[in-house]
């Protein structure tokens, strides 16, 4: 006879067992996962109502510089034009600023690192956990979008990067409210050098008030759209695209 | 089943009883589930990177507190400069396969059981907002209610040493409290609850913001309060294992006290008061 003690203990007991493979059911399940992703929604509302768009990510001295700053992800892009342009000191690396602009630009390096620039020592936070704080200089973003002339349906901001992640080109694209945020740069030096190749040289993208993975290395092209669906798969990045991470990376 | 509150008069052992109100047990079951996909995919997160630091920033080439890995066939986990052999259960261990996996937590204790950082985080990121809007619901209709204040909180005389101690005592020699007497929670159930509710919970909700660069950008102060983000990590870290601590003790006790008892009352709120004991 079934008692109902006996059927809560067996229940509790088969539970465990159920639950792991239950687990990874329910989390393959679709309808699960878009309701879990739809917290990357409030979250990044939440936090744009906590903090005011210009609301700057917090600047450290110069003693507080990681002794190495670890370099992730892509370390050497493969390839023959990358590292003919890596012998060549990147003399003759062009950044194309275009999409939905009144004025297409094609800036050398020379050109890039003889605009104003702004120097900022903040701290790298990668989605894996760590920290590294580091000294950066590059131009403010927002002068490059000045200068080209963003249109007004333009809405996001998409990076294009020379290197290659596992299956695919690397990309990760902003919103305009981090693209003219005052410490939104496209870096050309770390820690008082030029960037090395691991840590994305020659620009690499710095928008201070997100995750590692949005900050874009190797960036040849930057592309102003009105929509991130024709990109790539469409979710705003590589590791949007291939691997569900948020595209708001602000947590 | 008869309800044995009879009107007017005290309750006595063996009486059936009002314990928990509804709030109370939807907050319960409600946390019974977020508190173990907050464990087990904070464990995949940590898996990312099974290393600890105290300050700012924090990486490979930095000094860890703690870190969790292997060596040749052997894991390893290391605290300061001690190292402790954890094959099979951290750092390395066989999974459902039989394959040996090089990760800091094993397949069965976290979400998802195979590798995978971003399932993890929307999890974690899902179920902290269940954890902080509950919290948040709990208190403010625990104020309002006076459950908080009636139930939770101290009454003069319950913080004496002495008294703490007798309770110390009684609950070493497993003698739980009988009749009327187990109506209401004792001084170690209250210290327990409460250090839960308004300690573990707050502090790991707010070194869990620590580690967002945008809530840093909202509110600095809250580096400086935890004395930077890598040290935020680590406090957070120490929280997880207090909420596991905390769980295990609570099973245990729910398991000394009579579980179906205790279960029944935080299911339908009744409670059957546990016969006076002869003396």
């Amino acid at each position: 006879m079934i008692t109902r003690r006996g059927l809560i203990g067996s229940l509790a007991a088969g539970a465990g067992g159920l639950l792991l493979s239950g687990c990874n059911r329910i989390n393959a399940n679709p309808g699960v996962r878009s309701l879990l992703q739809s917290a990357e929604g409030l979250t990044m509302r939440a936090q744009r109502i906590i903090a005011d768009r210009s609301a700057p990510a917090r600047e450290y001295g110069l003693a507080d510089l990681s002794p190495v700053f670890r370099a992730n992800g892509t370390r050497q892009p493969a390839g023959a034009d990358y590292e003919a342009h890596r012998l060549a000191g990147f003399a003759d690396w062009r950044l194309l600023v275009d999409g939905l602009v009144a004025r297409p630009l094609s800036l050398s390096m020379a050109q890039i690192r003889s605009m104003p620039q702004r120097t900022q020592i903040t701290r790298h936070d990668c989605v894996e956990g760590w920290s590294a704080i580091g000294q950066w200089t590059g131009v403010p973003l927002h002068r490059l979008l000045d200068a080209a002339g963003l249109r007004s349906n333009a809405r996001y901001l998409i990076f294009h990067c020379a290197d290659r992640y596992a299956q695919a080109d690397y990309y990760e694209s902003i919103d305009l409210i981090d693209a003219f945020h005052p410490q939104t740069i496209l870096a050309w030096g770390l820690n008082r050098q030029l960037l090395p190749v691991g840590n994305g040289a020659p620009l690499r993208l710095r928008v201070e008030r997100q995750l590692g993975y949005k900050h874009a290395k190797y960036v040849r092209r930057i592309e102003a759209v009105d929509s991130l669906a024709s990109i790539g798969r469409g979710k705003g990045g590589y590791w949007e695209d291939y691997h569900d991470y948020a595209w708001y990376a602000g947590i | 089943m008869s309800d044995g509150e009879a009107g007017g008069q005290a309750p006595r052992g063996g009486d059936l009883v009002r314990r928990h109100r509804l709030s109370t047990r939807i907050w319960h079951w409600i946390n019974a589930l977020t508190i173990f996909v907050m464990l087990m995919s904070g464990l995949m997160i940590f898996n990312a990177h099974p290393r600890l630091y105290w300050g700012q920033y924090g990486a490979n080439h930095d000094r860890a507190w703690l870190q969790i890995g292997s060596i040749g066939d052997r894991g390893i986990v290391q605290i300061g400069d001690t190292r402790f052999d954890s094959t099979g259960l951290l750092g390395l261990w066989k999974d459902r396969d039989g394959v040996v996996r090089r990760k800091a937590f094993p397949w069965w204790a976290t979400i998802p059981s195979s590798y995978s950082l971003a399932d993890a985080r929307l999890w974690h990121f899902f179920f902290a907002w269940v954890l902080a809007i509950g919290a948040v619901a709990y208190a403010a209709i625990g104020l309002v209610n006076r459950h908080i204040q009636r139930d939770l909180l101290p009454r003069r005389g319950e913080l004496h040493p002495r008294h703490i101690w007798h309770d110390v005592k009684a609950h070493a020699r497993l003698r739980f409290p009988t009749g009327a007497a187990a109506l209401r929670y004792n001084i170690l159930q209250k210290l327990a609850y409460l250090a839960v509710i308004f300690g573990l919970i707050p502090l790991v909700i707010l070194t869990g913001l620590t580690m967002s660069p945008g809530v840093n950008a909202a509110w600095p102060w809250l580096l400086d309060l935890f004395g930077g983000r890598q040290s935020a990590r680590s406090i957070h870290f120490l929280c997880a294992a207090g909420f596991a601590l905390f769980i295990l003790v609570h099973l245990l006790m729910v398991l000394l006290a009579g579980p179906f008892n205790e279960v029944r009352s935080m299911v339908t709120g009744r409670y059957r008061l546990p016969k006076e004991r002869a003396e």
